[in-house]
């Protein structure tokens, strides 16, 4: 149930302002993340809660012998959380030093694209937005979200303030 | 870290080997079980330190070194016999001694008029005096002054004297000088002298030349066929010369075809003891190595010292002569191993839980190759945490000069017994040890203890007896400190206890309660301040540095017959003792270390205090009780306490308090995993591990959520004032 991401090796760097995406649907939109911040794509196993920790926290799950929170990607761009099932997945993700399993509904593509189609953010009131989102794609009539992951675990010093 | 930065690290690393090597001889020397090898081992300890530091320039530990090193030789030689009065002398010196290598080592100061009157002391057992004057010529320039470790010499019989200068080629063809050596030794009695004077200054050394020769005297039967038998891969790669012994033996001179410079006849003689030399060889041979570090490190890599060799082979290395018995190895690289044997140990559990899950029958034969499996992963284990292991005996031996310290400032006569020193645990758990220890000890010497006059009042013989003992006891290492002085005086404990708030005047305490007292923190029964244990740091910090490790401690103690400190400590800090539990569907471990009892409540002994704080009525006193699926946030409305199980723990300080969960699943090992790795700390939350099935079980903080129920804002307080401040 787990399977590497094609081309993981692979350098991103394809030359020509080239760029690969993984996409992933939410609900009914579509989003994505730069190809080289994933490790690895799993099915989703049950995660134990954690206490004191805000809701968008699912939990952590044992990676191999590494313990990883799960982040559902859902509630924390401010949509209604995710009723897991089996079908989910959880994109294993790398954030610095850290290593964050994010949950989604399900991967849908690979893409490549170069850096002039990715459209600058339209300027919206959406602190959310603002947070993740750091451009738009149009791919056949839709339209997938680039999503910087910096911000997804919580942030320690922000809550306590 | 520039090489020579790290040569000198190297070479204080086994300064702290020689002075353990030191120490220990001179306590067998004092225990009267010293043979000629002991005070060999000695002298040669304290010989490489002085060689070292004069490499190093450190004049005043050269200087001190020197005048202990006379003294010793004396001994050696015979002309000054080993007494009582004597070996307190050499034990003192060896204190100094270890004070200048510590000096040296972080720049702190010294004790220059203890050490000049210890030199003095020392100099008066020679018969000549001092004669430091020579030193200063002999190791400024650093030449190496071979010296002699053979048992007086046998009278010469028939043999072979046999000269070995081995060229580049023999080491580049991967062929050891200390081997050859080694099975020379197999054919009779060899004494090997070393020619070092080939060796050039560090600057002028070209790691892959050969500059040693060995002279070796061998007396035995063996014939000169043998001899040359024993060379007959290295034939071409070396000098050899093989000369037969007139009884009444030759001179150990040069041979003249060697051309090298001769060995200084001023020396006693040219003779080099084998572990020494074996170790020379190889830093010889070793191209990076440095010749220079007198006692001959392996290549001085800033690695961690694992298996010192020093804690296995007190008796020094001349008795085991196995060089490559150990190795140094990176610490990270041995963690990294524990953390997947970890791994392994899970996943065989998992495997096992699945293949019984799929129905398998228990006599099957996949049932029975994982319980072989089991049995494989788990042996797997113990060897990989037995390479962290270690011999409490580096920490035992820095005991007796605490014991010499404080009974000189005492004035009490004390004899420190110690027994078990082989026994083995965690590294991390000997370092952290050390502390506790230093303080047990010394309260065992100044409140333990009695005064002499005293003691032969109560008809005990003058000298007060501490016992430092450590033993392998069901899985964990148990360490017993022990004195035969007059046991706790139960009725000024208790009183101090009243009078510091710490009871009620009118307590009805027993006598293991009031025993127990003293590790109350604010409790120090010194009715002055004294230099020894009045520092502040009472039998509280004690304990709690104990519980830090997962050990527990407890007293027991006799009126007039001395108290007994117990300490039961886990063998590792990696894998740790949990009861697990349920709260709401979840599990959860909580550390057996800290759980005192479980009991069920009933519904009488639970009491509400209004809000949701419930006390529980345990044998007459009421103990805050704490639902841990609230103090986690796991439910909002609090178990019907009769519907659960109240652990009752000790936490931090000696607070008790039960934690209400809903149902215990059993007892077990766990391996310790970082929730701060991938995530952050959780409040409440000690750590995580991952149990049989695979899934992640939290480890409970029991001390946050003692504190976290008593104020739920406080903890968010604190956390704010850091955030902030």
């Amino acid at each position: 149930m787990t399977q590497t991401t094609p081309n993981a090796a692979a350098p991103n760097a394809l030359g020509g302002g080239l760029r690969e995406l993984i996409s992933f649907r939410i609900g009914a939109q579509e989003f994505c993340v730069d190809i080289m911040a994933v490790r690895e794509i799993r099915g989703w196993t049950a995660a134990t809660a954690l206490p004191q920790s805000p809701a968008f926290v699912r939990g952590v799950i044992n990676l191999r012998g590494a313990v990883l929170p799960i982040v559902d990607l859902a509630a924390r761009l401010g949509f209604e959380g995710s009723e897991t099932s089996d079908r989910h997945v959880i994109i294993v993700a790398q954030i610095g030093e850290q290593i964050v399993g994010l949950l989604v509904d399900a991967v849908s593509d690979i893409l490549t694209v170069t850096d002039d189609v990715i459209q600058p953010t339209p300027d919206v009131a959406s602190d959310t937005a603002k947070m993740f989102v750091r451009g738009l794609l149009a791919v056949d009539g839709r339209m997938i979200s680039l999503i910087g992951l910096e911000r997804v675990l919580p942030d320690l010093e922000l809550e306590a303030a | 870290m520039d090489p020579l930065a790290a040569i000198r690290e190297t070479f204080f690393q086994e300064c702290e080997e020689q002075l353990a090597e030191l120490e220990s001889g001179l306590l067998a020397m004092e225990a009267g079980d010293a043979d000629s090898e002991t005070i060999n081992a000695v002298f040669r300890a304290v010989h490489s330190i002085k060689g070292g530091a004069g490499a190093f320039s450190l004049e005043a530990l050269v200087r001190f070194a020197h005048v202990f090193e006379t003294s010793l030789d004396e001994m050696r030689s015979g002309r000054l016999a080993s007494s009582d009065g004597v070996v307190k002398t050499l034990l003192r010196a060896a204190d100094v001694l270890a004070d200048h290598v510590r000096a040296a080592h972080d720049g702190s100061s010294i004790d220059e008029a203890h050490t000049a009157e210890l030199a003095e002391e020392l100099k008066a057992l020679g018969p000549e005096g001092g004669d430091t004057s020579e030193s200063e010529e002999d190791w400024g320039d650093f030449s190496f002054q071979p010296l002699s470790a053979a048992a007086p010499a046998a009278p010469a019989t028939a043999g072979w004297r046999v000269r070995f200068k081995p060229r580049a080629d023999l080491y580049a063809k991967a062929n050891e000088a200390a081997l050859l050596l080694r099975e020379l030794g197999r054919l009779g009695e060899t004494e090997v002298a070393l020619d070092d004077s080939g060796l050039p200054d560090l600057a002028d050394l070209d790691p892959e030349a050969a500059y040693l020769a060995w002279t070796v005297t061998l007396t035995g039967d063996a014939d000169e066929t043998a001899v040359r038998e024993v060379f007959e891969f290295v034939d071409g790669d070396c000098e050899l010369e093989v000369e037969p012994i007139v009884a009444d033996g030759g001179s150990a001179g040069a041979p003249a075809d060697l051309g090298e410079p001769e060995i200084p006849t001023t020396e006693p003689d040219g003779n080099l003891d084998i572990g020494v030399l074996l170790a020379r060889v190889q830093a010889a041979a070793a191209p990076q190595a440095p010749p220079e570090v007198p006692s001959g490190a392996p290549a001085p890599a800033a690695a961690a010292t694992l298996a010192e060799p020093s804690p296995q082979d007190g008796q020094g290395p001349s008795r085991k002569p196995e060089a490559g018995a150990t190795i140094r190895v990176d610490l990270e690289r041995v963690d990294r191993l524990i953390d997947l044997v970890g791994e392994l140990v899970i996943n065989q559990a998992m495997l096992s839980q699945r293949v019984m899950e799929a129905g398998f029958a228990r006599a099957s034969g996949v049932a029975m190759g994982l319980d072989e499996l089991e049995q494989l992963t788990r042996e797997i284990q113990d060897s990989v945490m037995a390479i962290r292991a270690q011999p409490v005996k580096s920490v035992f031996q820095r005991m007796p000069r605490l014991v010499r310290e404080v009974a000189a400032m005492t004035g009490k006569p004390v004899r420190l017994v110690t027994e078990g020193e082989g026994t083995e645990v965690d590294k991390t758990v000997i370092e952290r040890l050390a502390d506790p220890l230093t303080h047990m000890i010394r309260n065992a010497i100044d409140h333990g203890l009695e005064s002499p006059e005293k003691r032969e009042a109560a008809g005990k013989p003058a000298e007060g007896v501490v016992r430092l003992t450590a033993a392998h006891r069901s899985g964990r290492i148990v360490i017993e400190v022990a004195d035969d002085g007059g046991g706790i005086n139960r009725e000024r404990v208790k009183s101090i206890a009243a009078e510091r708030g710490l009871i009620a005047a009118d307590a009805a305490l027993s006598d293991e309660e009031i025993d127990n007292l003293i590790f109350m923190p604010g409790f120090s029964t010194a009715s002055t301040v004294s230099d020894i244990s009045g520092r502040g740091v009472g039998m509280d910090v004690v304990k709690r540095s104990i519980q830090a490790l997962g050990g527990r401690i407890a007293i027991a103690s006799r009126p007039g017959k001395g108290s007994t400190f117990t300490m039961s400590l886990p063998l590792t800090l990696a894998v740790l003792d949990g009861m697990v539990v349920s709260v709401q569907g979840q599990t959860l471990v909580a550390p057996i270390t800290a759980i005192v009892e479980t009991l069920l409540p009933k519904a009488g002994d639970v009491h509400s205090l209004g809000g949701h704080a419930r006390v529980i009525a345990i044998r007459d006193s009421y103990t805050p009780l704490i639902d841990v699926g609230m103090a986690l946030g796991y439910r909002t409305t609090p178990l019907d306490a009769t519907q659960g199980v109240a652990l009752l723990i000790e936490g931090e300080g000696g607070a008790r308090a039960a934690l209400l969960v809903d149902a215990i699943q059993g007892q077990r090992q766990v391996v310790i995993k970082s929730l701060e790795a991938n995530y952050r700390q959780v409040p409440g939350v000690a750590a995580a591990t991952i149990l049989g099935d695979g899934r992640v079980a939290l480890i409970l903080d029991i001390d946050t959520i003692v504190a976290v129920s008593r104020g739920a804002d406080s903890l968010r307080a604190e956390k704010r004032l850091a955030a902030t401040g």
